[in-house]
């Protein structure tokens, strides 16, 4: 009798999952709650309403380059994987990029949970040492007196990209800017 | 540890391509993983820095054969059988006040930073068996300190359980050129997050 690959590790994950429940290391209502948290309630529209007031609030903007974790906060928005943020901003001049190449740090609490690429060998390896060919992937072509910042997060600091806002915004409300903006861009591997 | 998750640099993994519309799980179990290992990363028996070393300290090959998310019930495996099942238990309740808070690890200074903003640095070639947050591919190199991200435990030593040993934490600024020689990008940057003691005054 053959198995695949995932079936075996479905097998394996129920096995420890059941283990620890009958010895009551673990509440499987945590397990939902936790699951639910991050499939329903934390994710890249968390990030794309700190960006959005950015845009429109310049005292924003600066308390959030000045030091993010609490400008964050202002906004409801707090926790794990997200305790020590830094924002960077994207400019005519200077693209950020955010990469963990020891990992897969990533801000959770703006953005979710980290995209298989992201976590990926091509990405984690190639982020650092070509960030263009890296774009370039992502179908995004700097000009070449655009220079790249990437960002390896290789601490507990998560990074978040704050994207340059689209020209033929003007005139939209917080809420339809919030809605343009996407998690590559808040990542670095997207314009807007 | 030199191993095979320290990849920034490392030639050969091919493009980067991205899944359209990405689930946010691929499979039922990815789900019950992610549950398992913050519910039982809550119960006290290790810590981050613990559990990243349980995952990462593995053959290359190993490493590279596994998907993300069976890294991480490979390293929960290990974990439980090293330190044991947790009897602090996360109840469902608790959930969402426990992921609010998260884990800060910024804590009270008990010395001067010795570096300031505008310092140039180099880094150590430091090589440990054990876990360590400096990437190969900046070690030996020089770099400038951006910013002063304040005081935090130290994942070559918490990761080890014995004590946070808190240090100074700073952003370190390379260019392009310097890590990765006249094949880097010359018009680009990498910063890393840099502890004290990986850094000598250049």
């Amino acid at each position: 009798m053959t198995h695949s690959d995932l079936s075996d590790v479905q097998i394996r994950v129920r096995a420890l999952e059941s283990a620890l429940v009958a010895g009551g290391h673990v509440d499987p209502a945590a397990l939902d709650a936790l699951v639910e948290t991050y499939e329903h309630q934390v994710g890249p529209h968390n990030g794309a309403r700190v960006v959005a007031r950015a845009w429109v609030d310049p005292g924003y903007r600066e308390r959030l380059l000045a030091d993010a974790t609490p400008a964050i906060a202002e906004l409801g928005i707090r926790g794990r994987q997200g305790e020590h943020m830094v924002a960077v901003e994207n400019t005519p001049d200077v693209h950020n990029l955010v990469v963990c190449t020891l990992c897969s740090c990533y801000p959770w609490s703006v953005l979710g949970l980290p995209p298989v690429w992201y976590k990926s060998a091509p990405y984690r390896s190639r982020a650092v040492a070509d960030p263009r060919g890296v774009l370039t992937d992502f179908g995004v072509t700097l000009g070449a007196d655009v220079s790249v910042r990437v960002w390896d997060s290789t601490a507990e600091v998560r990074y978040l990209v704050i994207p340059q806002r689209p020209a033929d915004s003007e005139g939209m409300t917080e809420d339809e800017l919030a809605a343009r903006v996407t998690r590559d861009s808040m990542i670095g591997v997207g314009t807007l | 540890m030199n191993g095979a998750h320290d990849m920034g640099g490392v030639h050969g993994f091919g493009p980067v391509v991205a899944e359209v519309d990405e689930p946010l799980f691929h499979a039922e179990w990815e789900k019950r993983v992610l549950g398992l290992v913050l519910a039982l990363g809550a119960g006290g028996k290790w810590n981050i820095d613990i559990s990243r070393f349980a995952r990462e300290n593995r053959p290359p090959a190993e490493y590279l054969s596994l998907s993300y998310y069976e890294i991480w019930l490979a390293g929960l495996e290990r974990l439980l059988e090293e330190r044991g099942r947790p009897t602090r238990v996360l109840a469902a309740a608790d959930v969402p006040a426990t992921l609010a808070r998260g884990g800060p690890v910024d804590r009270e200074p008990t010395h001067e930073a010795r570096f300031a903003v505008g310092d140039a640095v180099v880094t150590k070639n430091l090589n440990p068996h054990g876990h360590t947050r400096l990437p190969r591919y900046a070690r030996g190199k020089h770099g400038v300190i951006e910013r002063v991200h304040g005081f935090h435990v130290f994942p070559d030593v918490n990761s080890t359980g014995t004590g946070e040993d808190p240090q100074w934490l700073y952003l370190v600024r390379f260019s392009g050129s310097e890590l990765f020689g006249p094949d880097g990008d010359p018009g680009s940057s990498v910063s890393i997050d840099a502890f004290e003691p990986y850094l000598e005054p250049a």
